[in-house]
């Protein structure tokens, strides 16, 4: 891959956050591009969240720069975040169990058949029709596209939450923990469809606590560590034990292998 | 790779009846059993009260079942609403208790003309409803106590209103007959058909539309077994009450609101913002649903539905005294939402529930009325038959997380 040379869909410089007396962002760097997965981690309370929580405009953040397409950006509310295609999927999926998954994936933004306020005559046909060929395009695999959330799996769930997301035109897709509680069918399935994501051109990241997974699915590894970027790898050209020592802080000089690669947000990081 | 399509799962439905089956099976199995149990509890309370008393069955009987529970229907159907939200109001009762009453003291005391009367009734609702929804949203109060206070102050309110007389008898033509009309045979076939023609339309067109857009749709067979079965229904109630004195105009109201209501919730915007805050109040904050707004929109509209109950309830009564409203009027709204399978959890139910739970409990009673039991039997008997309804929501409720995850 050779995205080095391109502009990020969105990149984030020298950002900062503090919480009260916890300093959860310290001068982080981040950058995603179109078509490519980006796997964040580190240890429990290392920022990850905070990243994407300031990405997706929940938290405001005390100083850096936002650029989208190269161009620089203010990401102040939730909405900010959507309307510049920015979609988030949270741990806990925000989905309603009674609803069907129709419903669920057009929850609050559902397609008028005749426009009456919130009188508006629902447009099911359509609707479905839509709701069918995206799960299609991403082979989401679910019994019928009218069956209620409470009875699918934990994976399908995933996957629903998901799909939501990207029907609207997003542009980078960030999921928080994504398999945490899932088997080792429905952790295929979710990263199957993270693939997909992928090779539809948009910006994934992931989240994750689980290294093999990641290896399994991102291209690139952004490591935060108590608050700070310690390193971004090519997942082609990295061991897993590399990834780890960023994570824990272990001793750089007796990891074999790229130790440039950790140097911090300095200039010596390889961006793939 | 299977895509969606080709997933033999994805087959909802089959043609014909045998694919019906299937498809209604699955769903029972998954705990989305709906009004199936309330219709059979009801045809086995049918059965029971025809075998004891023959009569029970009768169309005089039947028409008088119809009308005493026009009033706890209306009310019912508002307690939908707010149990589909995943709240509950214990006001119901008095607000149309008060309702009732300002209107009769508008019209009576006043000299106000009946429909101004009966608007000014309406609007006290519809202003008591948002005071509460206001009040339950802005400070964030469960709804249980907010409307328990207003239980207790519309009480009050209503004994302040009738002043010191207590009883006022309504004399007003108009009002009197919005609960004592019956209609002509003719009519009687007319709103029949009308209705049976509505269902007709709906299920042919929604039928036709998901053809056309290549979606699985209902065979033709479903289609006309469901339109058969309305019919029939339709057939059999018109002609029963036109064997007696004639439809009863509380009946059309009643069923009115329903088919309007249920309308409302399944098709519009509105009602699924409802159904998507019963069911997880915080998604559907994400997803941008003003959720104060909708909770205050429906405490509004059961309020205003409780005072049409109300005004019914006085308009049967020719009157309204001091304990109107109150009895056993809240807790039989609530238990006919309940028994008529909407979930206390909120987020699942139906507005024909009000009906169906409303004729549970007015069978139980008119029936245990008709053999002259004591009203300790009818009590407990009413309360069984909720704690039965309730346990089977609880016990689906389980069926479906069982089949969930
Ligand atoms: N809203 C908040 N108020 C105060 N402190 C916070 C808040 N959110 C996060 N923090 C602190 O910021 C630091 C980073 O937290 P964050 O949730 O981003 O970690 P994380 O990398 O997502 O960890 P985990 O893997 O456990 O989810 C932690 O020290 C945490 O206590
Ligand atoms: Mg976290």
């Amino acid at each position: 891959m050779a995205v080095a040379e391109r502009t990020p869909i969105l990149e984030l410089r020298g950002v900062s956050k503090r919480f009260g007396a916890v300093q959860a962002l310290t001068d982080v760097d981040f950058e995603v591009y179109a078509g490519e997965v980006v796997g964040l981690v580190g240890d429990n309370g290392a920022g990850k969240s905070t990243l994407i929580k300031a990405i997706a405009g929940i938290y405001p953040v005390d100083s850096g720069e936002f650029l989208f397409e190269g161009r620089p950006a203010t990401i102040h509310g939730p909405n900010d975040a959507t309307h510049l295609g920015i979609s988030t999927v949270y741990q806990d999926l925000a989905l309603c169990d009674n609803l069907d998954v129709v419903a669920n994936l057009y929850l609050g933004r559902e397609t008028a058949a005749r426009r009456l306020g919130p009188l508006s005559v629902i447009d099911e046909v359509s609707m479905e029709k839509r709701a069918i060929d995206v799960l299609r395009g991403l082979s989401v695999k679910i019994p019928s596209v009218r069956t209620a959330i409470a009875s699918l799996s934990g994976g399908q769930r995933q996957s629903v939450a998901v799909a939501r997301s990207v029907m609207w035109d997003a542009r980078i897709v960030i999921l928080d923990e994504p398999t945490a509680a899932l088997g080792v069918a429905q952790t295929a399935q979710v990263l199957d469809l993270i693939r997909r994501l992928r090779d539809q051109g948009l910006g994934v990241v992931v989240i994750s606590h689980n290294l093999a997974d990641v290896f399994e699915v991102v291209d690139r590894i952004v490591v935060l560590r108590l608050g700070r970027r310690v390193g971004s790898f090519d997942v082609h050209a990295t061991s897993r034990e590399q990834v780890v020592a960023a994570i824990t802080g272990a001793e750089w000089g007796t990891v074999p292998g790229e130790t440039s690669a950790i140097g911090g947000n300095g200039p010596k990081e390889t961006l793939s | 790779m299977s895509t969606m399509i080709d997933d033999s799962r994805l087959i909802a439905e089959q043609g014909g009846i045998v694919g019906a089956w299937a498809a209604f099976r699955r769903r029972v199995s998954q705990g989305e059993i709906g009004q199936l149990p309330v219709i059979i509890g009801l045809a086995v309370i049918w059965a029971i009260f025809y075998a004891a008393q023959p009569a029970f069955l009768s169309a005089g009987n039947l028409t008088n079942l119809m009308l005493q529970i026009a009033a706890v229907g209306t009310i019912s159907v508002g307690i939908v609403l707010i149990l589909l939200l995943g709240e509950i109001d214990l006001s119901v009762g008095a607000v149309s208790g008060l309702c009732a009453g300002v209107m009769t003291v508008l019209n009576v005391h006043t000299g106000i003309p009946a429909p101004l009367a009966i608007l000014g009734g309406l609007g006290a609702g519809l202003l008591i409803g948002l005071f509460q929804g206001f009040w339950i949203t802005r400070f964030r109060i469960p709804s249980f106590v907010v409307t328990l206070a207003g239980l207790l102050a519309w009480q009050g309110a209503l004994l302040f209103v009738l002043g010191k007389t207590g009883t006022i008898n309504i004399q007003d033509k108009l009002i009197i007959g919005l609960a004592n009309t019956f209609f002509e045979p003719v009519i009687g076939w007319v709103l029949g058909s009308v209705f049976v023609a509505y269902v007709v339309v709906g299920s042919v067109l929604t039928r036709r539309r998901r053809a056309a857009a290549g979606l699985a749709a209902s065979s033709w067979t479903a289609v006309g077994l469901r339109i058969g079965v309305v019919a029939a229904l339709v057939l059999v109630a018109v002609f029963v009450l036109n064997s007696d004195r004639g439809v009863p105009s509380a009946v059309v109201f009643l069923i009115g609101i329903i088919v309007v209501f249920d309308y409302v919730t399944k098709r519009t915007r509105f009602g699924r913002q409802i159904f998507a805050i019963g069911g997880n109040a915080e998604a559907a904050r994400r997803a941008g649903i003003n959720v104060s707004n909708v909770r205050v929109a429906v405490f509004a509209l059961a309020s205003t539905l409780a005072a049409w109950g109300g005004i019914l309830a006085a308009s049967r009564l020719l009157a309204v005294h001091q304990g109107a409203g109150g009895g056993d009027v809240l807790l039989n709204a609530i238990a006919s939402a309940v028994i008529g399978g909407t979930s206390l959890f909120g987020g699942r139910g139906t507005v024909w529930a009000a009906l169906l739970g409303a004729l549970v409990i007015g069978s139980i009673s008119n029936g245990m009325d008709l053999l002259s039991l004591e009203p300790s039997v009818k009590f407990m008997i009413t309360g069984g038959v909720l704690l039965t309804a309730v346990t089977i929501d609880a016990l689906a409720r389980r069926g479906r997380e069982a089949s969930g995850r």
